[in-house]
């Protein structure tokens, strides 16, 4: 375990010092001039837009960390070869796998975090005051936190047997899929035959149901989401990057490395 | 390296994990469901803020959208719910892309269908195609169902017509345009024209859920035609025997029908407890009629 | 009867090559060889010889294609037994946004030294290597001798009872090398077990033990560096200067070398004194007479001009 955490906390150090946080910079301009912005241009409708437009940014820069970051984790220290004095340690590889994954999950968390406080700034800026339902945004913070660790899982998992290029379209593939597991449960209807609308739902249920975790809108409204949906979400974030980071390991304990 | 790895990994934890994945899947379908409506609504109501955040890519958001227009429709169509969210889906999807013909031939005939069959809002029906025509004037198609939703849910004979007749103007405007527009100012609304103009949206449409629309529409019209011949039959028997028959079968016997008439599903019609001609309530167009209270 | 510290058994790696890797190159052959507790072992051999390979295959950054290697008597998969072992792999490189010190604090959290612990032997080790006054700069501004240094400084930072280090003097100035030497010489002095690896002659006759030279994937020999460079003949070597005029040298000066104005001439020990006397009796004037001693270089080209082709490959794939 304190293998594990060495690993995570030099992964953290190391995002901290190649300056991964500077996108924080980028997200508090955005709101304060929205926050601005918004005050000017609509009616009624400010938070819900304050709202809808953080939490998209916080969820997009996350992602976009998420990816990019997470692809290199692995492939990065296999190009230059910093892993071949790291692997002669008493250190295995599925420790130094699982390390990097919590070490970026960290840095994202106090990224996302920053963020968070970020958009509760704005809030209050045109708001003036909070209430008890946007306690909600922190809910659906959270999820976009649950569903960032997942990709991160899918960047380390893809990273492991090919090229980071291909490993970012595949994460991002896979995303994009993710997005659409609605539809494709729902096939019903239209022209296609059943054994396909069968297949659709069967990978419906193998590939990372992203649209689990988005409650923004009732997050913008301000309605409550079911605490049991938190403890489901999180399980199901668990579980699925437990199953990926499984995969993963097994694939990088047996490569040659370079 | 041992191959112990791969096998714990294919025997336990892919289909032990992804159980545990299928069965969490279920509860948070249950419980996303109740907000996922509150979802759709909030990205609906400011398509204008939608459209700035989709960039150049609206066309593509757009087409999204178009897709969950349809899916949201085929759902809910089939267990005949309320179609509340259709107007302001199709409001987004038309913001995000001005040109999406199919989304304003869509929605003239589903917004204007009265519930359950479409959501009953012929005013929205109205300022969709309405909007659809000023972004795209040479497309006569629209002025078509504008002049239909007049006709069929507004019952506004005058506004079908100028419709109609603004249409037949845009280049290569279908020449009946006119015509029609000439007969509804004349006879009002008759069977006949209702089949003309059902015909015209079925073979004109590709889109599988309008040409279904129109089907039943013109097989219902069809029953229609039947029952008023019909009831002209039972008239003719109680001139002839001074009452009214109870059932098909009098009027076969006394000669006046040669076999019994049945409905396009094939199933006959019968005589109801007020002496008139009906359908069937074995026929499966019993159902369609009542859903669609047709006009 | 000990185990010996490393015990390789039949080890072999094919690396896969070409298109779409559909063929295989192989890179190490059936190598079979011990390293005994206590001793420093020098694995000699051109580059591309399959040294790195071999080291790479111990520590388990590769897997072996059949074979199997046992480090202090225990399965290299098992890697526990990295408590034991330091490694200092071919032109190191470290994660550059670390300060020396940093880093060498990072790899000690991995043997469970305590902070204190930890602290104290970072410095003695940056001491050690000659890094004290660049311990605080990141990594990223390190030369090659530097970072060669440093990953020296971590493959001993925990003690380990065996020390494998690839090429441990590449890249290091003349003063570097003599200090890289008396850390190995400290080393073998502790009873540590050392295998290192060199294309460098000199360096592995003064530190090892035993050599093991390695051409083309394949081991050619193993022994005590004399032993290995005893199996070359011996012979004096006798510089003379002599008239080319006279009759009587003429039989002589058939057999030597000339080079310049003088001659050289290779005789064996026994005959030495019969050639002296028949040199003098001819009037050349002898300015010196030395042992010639093979080197181990010369053993080393020997060994590589016995198959012309596969050195020409070895160059190839060297660079
Ligand atoms: N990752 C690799 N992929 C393919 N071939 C390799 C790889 N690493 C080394 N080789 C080949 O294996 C042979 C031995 O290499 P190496 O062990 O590095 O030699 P040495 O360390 O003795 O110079 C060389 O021919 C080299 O080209
Ligand atoms: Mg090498």
């Amino acid at each position: 375990m304190s293998r594990i955490l060495s690993v995570a906390l030099n992964t953290f150090r190391e995002a901290v010092r190649d300056r991964v946080l500077y996108n924080l910079v980028f997200f508090a301009l955005l709101m304060m001039v929205a926050a601005v912005f918004v005050g000017q241009i609509s009616l009624g409708i400010e938070s819900t837009i304050i709202v809808s437009l953080g939490l998209s940014a916080i969820s997009i820069i996350g992602l976009l960390i998420a990816v990019f970051i997470g692809v290199g984790l692995v492939s990065k220290e296999m190009e230059k070869r910093t892993l071949y004095a790291l692997l002669a340690k008493p250190v295995r590889r599925w420790e130094f796998l699982v390390g990097k994954f919590g070490g970026l999950v960290l840095t994202l968390t106090v990224n996302t975090m920053a963020m968070a406080a970020g958009l509760f700034l704005a809030l209050l800026f045109v708001k003036h005051s909070f209430e008890a339902s946007d306690a909600t945004i922190l809910i659906a913070v959270y999820f976009i936190l649950l569903k960032i660790a997942i990709v991160v899982s899918l960047a380390l998992l893809f990273s492991c047997f090919t090229s980071p290029l291909l490993a970012i379209l595949f994460t991002a593939g896979l995303y994009v899929a993710g997005l659409f597991i609605h539809e494709m449960r729902n096939l019903s209807g239209s022209k296609v035959s059943p054994a396909v609308q069968a297949f659709f739902s069967w990978i419906s249920y193998i590939l990372p149901n992203f649209e689990n975790f988005n409650v923004m809108a009732a997050a913008a409204h301000g309605k409550a989401v079911p605490g049991i949906l938190i403890l489901q979400n999180t399980a199901y974030a668990a579980i699925y990057c437990a199953i990926v980071l499984a995969a993963a390991s097994v694939v990088f304990s047996r490569r040659n490395l370079k | 390296m041992s191959r112990k790895p791969i096998a714990i990994l294919v025997l336990f934890v892919l289909p032990l994990g992804f159980a545990g994945i299928w069965r969490l899947q279920h509860s948070i379908d249950t419980q996303l469901a109740g907000l996922r409506e509150e979802r759709d609504e909030v990205l609906l109501t400011s398509p204008k803020v939608m459209k700035a955040l989709s960039l150049e890519y609206a066309p593509l958001t757009a087409d999204i959208y178009w897709t969950r227009v349809v899916q949201y429709y085929g759902s809910r169509h089939e267990r005949a719910e309320h179609l509340d969210n259709l107007w302001p889906l199709l409001d987004l999807a038309t913001t995000l892309d001005p040109n999406l013909i199919p989304a304003y031939r869509f929605g003239s005939t589903f917004l204007a269908e009265p519930k359950p069959a479409g959501a009953g809002q012929p005013e929205h029906a109205v300022e969709l195609i309405r909007r659809g025509i000023r972004e795209n004037p040479e497309y006569w198609r629209l002025y078509q169902d504008l002049g239909n939703v007049y006709y069929f849910a507004l019952k506004d004979n005058e506004k079908a017509a100028e419709a109609y007749v603004e249409g037949s103007k845009a280049p290569g405007a279908a020449s009946w345009m006119k015509l029609m527009a000439a007969r509804i100012v004349e006879r009002g609304d008759t069977l006949e024209t209702s089949r003309y103009l059902w015909t015209e949206i079925y073979q004109s449409s590709q889109d599988p859920s309008i040409r279904e629309n129109a089907k039943v529409h013109l097989i219902l019209l069809k029953t229609d035609d039947d029952l008023q011949h019909l009831d002209a039959l039972l008239d003719e028997y109680e001139k002839k025997t001074g009452r009214r028959a109870a059932n098909i079968r009098e009027l076969v016997q006394a000669g006046i029908l040669s076999g019994f008439p049945a409905d396009p599903e094939g199933v006959p019609y019968v005589i109801g407890e007020s002496g008139q001609a009906e359908l069937n309530p074995k026929s499966p167009l019993f159902e369609k009629e009542k859903m669609y209270r047709r006009f | 009867m000990t185990v010996p510290a490393i015990q390789i058994e039949d080890l072999t790696k094919d690396y896969p090559a070409g298109f779409l890797n559909t063929k295989k190159k192989r890179s190490l052959e059936s190598l079979t060889m011990q390293v005994e507790e206590g001793e420093a072992f020098g694995f000699l051999g051109p580059n591309g010889a399959g040294k790195s390979t071999t080291m790479k295959l111990l520590m388990g950054i590769i897997f072996p294609t059949s074979g199997s290697a046992k480090i202090l008597g225990r399965p290299i998969s098992d890697v526990e037994m990295h408590k034991d072992i330091g490694y200092l792999p071919e032109q190191p490189y470290f994660y550059d946004y670390l300060t020396a010190s940093e880093l060498l604090d990072y790899f000690a959290r991995f043997y469970g030294f305590s902070a204190a612990e930890r602290k104290a032997r970072v410095e003695k080790m940056l001491k050690k290597v000659g890094l004290e006054t660049a311990g605080k700069i990141q990594l990223r501004k390190y030369s090659k001798g530097m970072l060669q240094r440093v990953g020296l400084a971590q493959a001993i930072l925990h003690q380990p009872k065996v020390v494998i280090l690839d090429e441990p003097m590449s890249g290091l100035d003349p003063i570097g090398r003599r200090e890289v030497r008396d850390i190995i010489l400290e080393l073998k002095r502790d009873g540590r077990t050392i295998l290192f690896s060199t294309h460098i002659l000199t360096d592995a006759e003064m530190l090892c033990d035993r050599v093991g030279v390695i051409v083309g994937g394949k081991l050619q020999g193993v022994g005590r560096p004399d032993e290995i460079v005893g199996l070359k003949a011996q012979g004096m070597e006798i510089l003379f200067e002599a008239d080319t005029g006279n009759a009587k040298t003429a039989a002589i000066l058939a057999k030597a070398a000339k080079s310049g104005s003088r001659y050289a001439l290779h005789v064996p020990e026994e005959s030495l004194y019969l050639t002296l006397d028949e040199l003098k009796a001819a009037g050349a004037k002898i300015t010196s007479v030395a042992q010639i001693k093979p080197t181990l270089e010369e053993y080393f080209m020997h060994l590589v001009e016995k198959d012309r082709a596969q050195a020409a490959a070895i160059e190839v794939h060297g660079k």
